[in-house]
Parts: structure tokens; C-alpha cells; sequence
């Protein structure tokens, strides 16, 4: 319990190095360059103690619960012997299927942790507001996790197979300029923001320890050189799901007018 | 009172929702796939009810503190007029939020051992010290000049598309050109910059200004600004790699 408790206070401090220059820097313009006292300075007081604490419980029962179980399933999964059967200590030949579950838990988990992360809450639920409820909280939370998960099954697919990174990168990249085109020009910004907000503080951890697991068991892969970059394919193809999600959305609407007018 | 108890409850039962796919995967991984029974099952509850409260109640700071203080900063800008010091503000604001980042620290750490093993500085502690506080200014300013753009491209304006897809070419090209160890690190510097505490501000903050300033739509002009902070530091890094 006390072990608990001290380690609680130590979230609650590194959250307030995290949250004080940010505090800092936004009361220092209020007061010496706006000179504008805080509306609802209370308000405001009472909801930076939620954040805070919030976050470090957050974190504090993630670091708990959900990642000591999420990197030991990690190691599991890329274990020589649950990959290619009992007894099995050492990789020398084997084929890309035979990691079909690590890419299944790589989706799963891509998805689930996307789901909960509290940046991509605060941006759907101002994306809401903004669009004045065409797009829902849960619609743009679902199209980003989809393309996390994509994104990070196709990142651990990669590092099995050791193909270079910059491909699959500059290939994302064209997809999105051409989806960029097409797409309905209101969703273009929320799209490009969705990828920086997916990966912060869920997401990451797992997906890092996913990346070192491989990396670390598949001979000829550096840990160093090919446990990164799953991060950077979870902020490139929620931009791409975000589009096609809108642009679905915009093909069946079409589609449904059409209909309408035939009658 | 009682209207914030009401609302905290609902929030905990959204915030049950957001955490039942996690719950979902994990048990049936563990139990399905690995057939591995649930190591102790009683810390993972009371972490699982920590991070149920803890979401809560961030989702109900989010509204009362970090949304309100990015839309009215905004306003007030917009109010006083002075282009130089709301440039000024965005760029602090970015610099400051990323250059502490616990994230930006442990690559930094990390990509500094890469560069002392491969070669690139000697490995030496003063030196791989160096570098690492070398990329951290250096993914700093990059956020700091993402905002200060980004603010620049709601008061123009400019549509988005133009910046980013320019941005993405600058990318590839630099891919190019780039020591093959520092681009893992850079690609993935443009994800770890945005924290959680950064993304609702800036994004208010956006949002606030393309609601102030008349002609500017908040959904095509206020969003944006997270993007072009998850893009600059991958410039801004290659960079580093390739002149340092």
C-alpha cells in the first residue's frame, strides 16, 4: 500500500513537470502581455487539478494493469517457441505466416488502445461540436483506431520481413495526397490532425515493446534500427482511414440522393 | 454539486465503454491464444479502476480548464491586435510544451546511443549527452515553428493541404539524403511530440481563433495546427542527422 502510494506521488510529480511550464507559459501571456484577468479563474483552477490527477491516475493504473500484461503478452507472441512450435529456441528459417498472431494482436491492440486515448477524446469531442454533430465522437474515434490498427499490423509485418521503411512510408504518402484530392475538403484538416493525436500515451508503450520483442528474436533485425518507426506507421494511416471514412460516407449519401431521384 | 456528481457518473460509464476493447483483447489473448491464466488478478483490477476514475476525470478537466483557456487566449489575441505577440505565444507555447516532453527525452536518450554506436559521435558520455540535447532543442524549435506557421495559415487563411503535402516532399526528399540511423528516429519524433495535455489546448486554441476571425470556417482553418506540429520535427531532425 505504501509502496503504492509513493509511487503514485511520483506520476503526480512528473505530471506537474509535464503540466507547469504549460501553466507557466499561458498564465505569464494572461497576465503580462494579454493583462487580462482569467474568466472563471476557479472553474479553470478546479479543472487543471482534474487534468493532473486524472493523468496520473491514468497512468499510474495503466503502469499497473494494462502494461506489465500487454509487454509480457508482446514477448510471448514473439517467442521462437510459440511461433514455430514447443521446443523451438532458435529462428533460422522461417516464413512471414508464421507470425499471423503477432499480427492479429498488433491490430487488436492498435485498435483497443486507440479507442481509449484521451488526446483523440478531446479532439472528437471538439470535432463534434465544431461540425455541429455531423461528425460523431464515435465515428471519427472508430475510423482513426482502424487505421491504427492497419497501420501497426502492417508495421509488425515489416520488421518481419525487414523490408526497408521508407517505402511503406512514401507509399502512405502518395496515398494520402491522391485520397487528398478527392476527399471532401472539410474533413482534409482533421484528417492530418487524427495522425499526431493517436499515438501519445497508450498506444505508445505497447506498441514500442511489440516492435523491440520482434526486432530483439528475428535474427538480422537490429533492435536499435528496426524497433522504430511502427510509431511513425501509427500516425500515417489513421490520416488515410479518416479520409476514406469521410469519403464513404460521401459516396453513399450520393448514392442515396441518386436513388431518391430516380423514384 | 449534485449536477457534477450526475455528469461524472455518465462520464465514468463513456469512459467504461472507451476501455471495454482493451479489456476484450487482452483476455482473449491471454486466455484463448497464449492459454495463460491472468497473473495477479487483483492489481490488474485496481489498476483497471484507476485508469477509469483517472479518464474521467480528465474528460471533465478537458471541458472546465484546457478547451475554455485555448478559446479564450484566442479571443483575447484576436481582441488586442497584435500579430507579433500571438506569433510569439504560438511559438512559446509550442517550444515550451515539447522541450520537457518524457517522451522526446527517453528517444533522445535513445537515437544518442544509436548515433555513438554507429559511429557518428564518439561514444563518450559528455558526447552522446550532447547530441541529445542537440535533438531535443532542435525537436523543440521545430514544434515552437510548426505553431508559429500554423497560426500564420489560419489568419491567411492558406488551406492546409498545400503546407502538409509540402512538407511531406521536403520528407521523402530528405529521406533521401539522410543517414540511414537517424530516419527511424525522425519519422517516429513526429509522434511522440504531441502529449496529452498539448493536443486539446492547441487544438482549442485553433479552433478559437477560426471562430473569431470573420471568413475563417473552424472546421477547415481551426484544425491543422497538430498536424504541422507531427510534421516539422521529421525535417527538423533529418536535419540534425545530416549536419551534425
Amino acid at each position: 500500500m505504501m509502496e503504492a502510494l509513493i509511487s503514485f506521488g511520483g506520476t503526480v510529480l512528473s505530471m506537474l513537470k509535464d503540466v507547469l511550464p504549460i501553466a507557466a507559459i499561458l498564465i505569464g501571456f494572461q497576465v503580462l502581455v494579454l493583462r487580462r484577468p482569467l474568466r472563471n479563474p476557479l472553474r479553470i483552477a478546479a479543472g487543471l487539478v482534474f487534468v493532473l490527477l486524472g493523468l496520473a491516475l491514468f497512468l499510474e493504473g495503466l503502469e499497473l494493469a494494462l502494461f506489465p500484461l500487454g509487454r509480457l503478452m508482446a514477448e510471448q507472441l514473439t517467442l521462437p517457441s510459440f511461433v514455430l512450435g514447443e521446443g523451438v529456441t532458435d529462428i533460422t528459417g522461417f516464413h512471414w505466416t508464421d507470425y499471423v498472431w503477432v499480427y492479429v494482436f498488433a491490430a487488436a491492440i492498435g485498435f483497443a488502445t486507440t479507442v481509449a486515448e484521451p488526446a483523440l477524446i478531446a479532439v472528437s469531442i471538439k470535432a463534434n461540436q465544431v461540425s455541429g454533430g455531423t461528425i460523431t465522437v464515435n465515428g471519427l474515434r472508430f475510423a482513426v483506431a482502424v487505421g491504427v490498427a492497419v497501420g501497426v499490423a502492417l508495421g509488425t509485418f515489416r520488421i518481419v520481413t525487414g523490408t526497408p521503411l521508407h517505402w511503406y512510408i512514401i507509399a502512405g504518402y502518395v496515398i494520402v495526397i491522391a485520397q487528398t484530392m478527392k476527399a471532401p475538403r472539410a474533413i482534409i484538416p482533421l484528417a492530418y490532425d487524427s495522425g499526431g493525436v493517436t499515438t501519445s500515451t497508450v498506444t505508445v508503450p505497447l506498441v514500442a515493446a511489440l516492435g523491440l520483442g520482434l526486432a530483439e528474436t528475428i535474427p538480422g533485425r537490429s533492435a536499435l534500427l528496426d524497433g522504430f518507426g511502427l510509431i511513425a506507421f501509427a500516425s500515417l494511416f489513421p490520416m488515410i482511414s479518416v479520409m476514406a471514412y469521410a469519403q464513404i460516407s460521401e459516396w453513399r449519401s450520393k448514392r442515396a440522393r441518386e436513388a431518391n431521384s430516380e423514384d | 454539486m449534485k449536477a457534477l456528481l450526475i455528469q461524472f457518473a455518465r462520464s465514468l460509464r463513456q469512459s467504461f465503454q472507451d476501455l471495454l476493447p482493451i479489456i476484450l483483447v487482452i483476455a482473449f489473448f491471454q486466455l484463448v491464444v497464449l492459454r495463460q491464466p491472468v497473473p495477479q488478478f487483483g492489481q490488474i483490477l485496481a489498476g483497471g479502476l484507476m485508469v477509469l476514475v483517472g479518464l474521467s476525470l480528465f474528460v471533465q478537466g478537458l471541458q472546465m480548464a484546457l478547451f475554455p483557456l485555448g478559446e479564450d487566449m484566442a479571443y483575447d489575441f484576436v481582441r488586442k491586435g497584435n500579430l507579433f505577440l500571438l506569433l510569439l505565444f504560438a511559438f512559446t507555447l509550442g517550444f515550451g510544451t515539447t522541450v520537457a516532453e518524457p517522451a522526446l527525452i527517453a528517444i533522445a536518450e535513445e537515437a544518442s546511443e544509436i548515433a555513438a554506436t554507429g559511429g557518428v559521435i564518439e561514444d563518450v558520455r559528455e558526447a552522446r549527452e550532447r547530441y541529445a540535447t542537440g535533438l531535443r532543442l532542435v525537436v523543440a524549435l521545430a514544434v515552437g515553428f510548426a505553431l508559429l506557421v500554423g497560426v500564420i495559415r489560419i489568419l491567411k487563411g492558406w488551406p492546409v493541404q498545400y503546407l502538409i503535402i509540402g512538407g511531406y516532399i521536403g520528407v521523402v526528399i530528405m529521406t533521401a539524403f539522410a543517414p540511414k540511423e537517424i530516419i527511424g528516429i525522425a519519422y517516429d519524433s513526429g509522434g511522440v511530440t504531441t502529449s496529452t495535455v498539448t493536443v486539446p489546448l492547441v487544438a482549442a486554441l485553433g479552433i478559437g481563433l477560426a471562430n473569431t476571425i470573420r471568413g475563417r470556417d473552424p472546421l477547415i482553418d481551426g484544425f491543422g495546427l497538430i498536424a504541422f506540429a507531427s510534421l516539422t520535427p521529421m525535417i527538423f531532425v533529418m536535419a540534425y542527422g545530416m549536419f551534425f
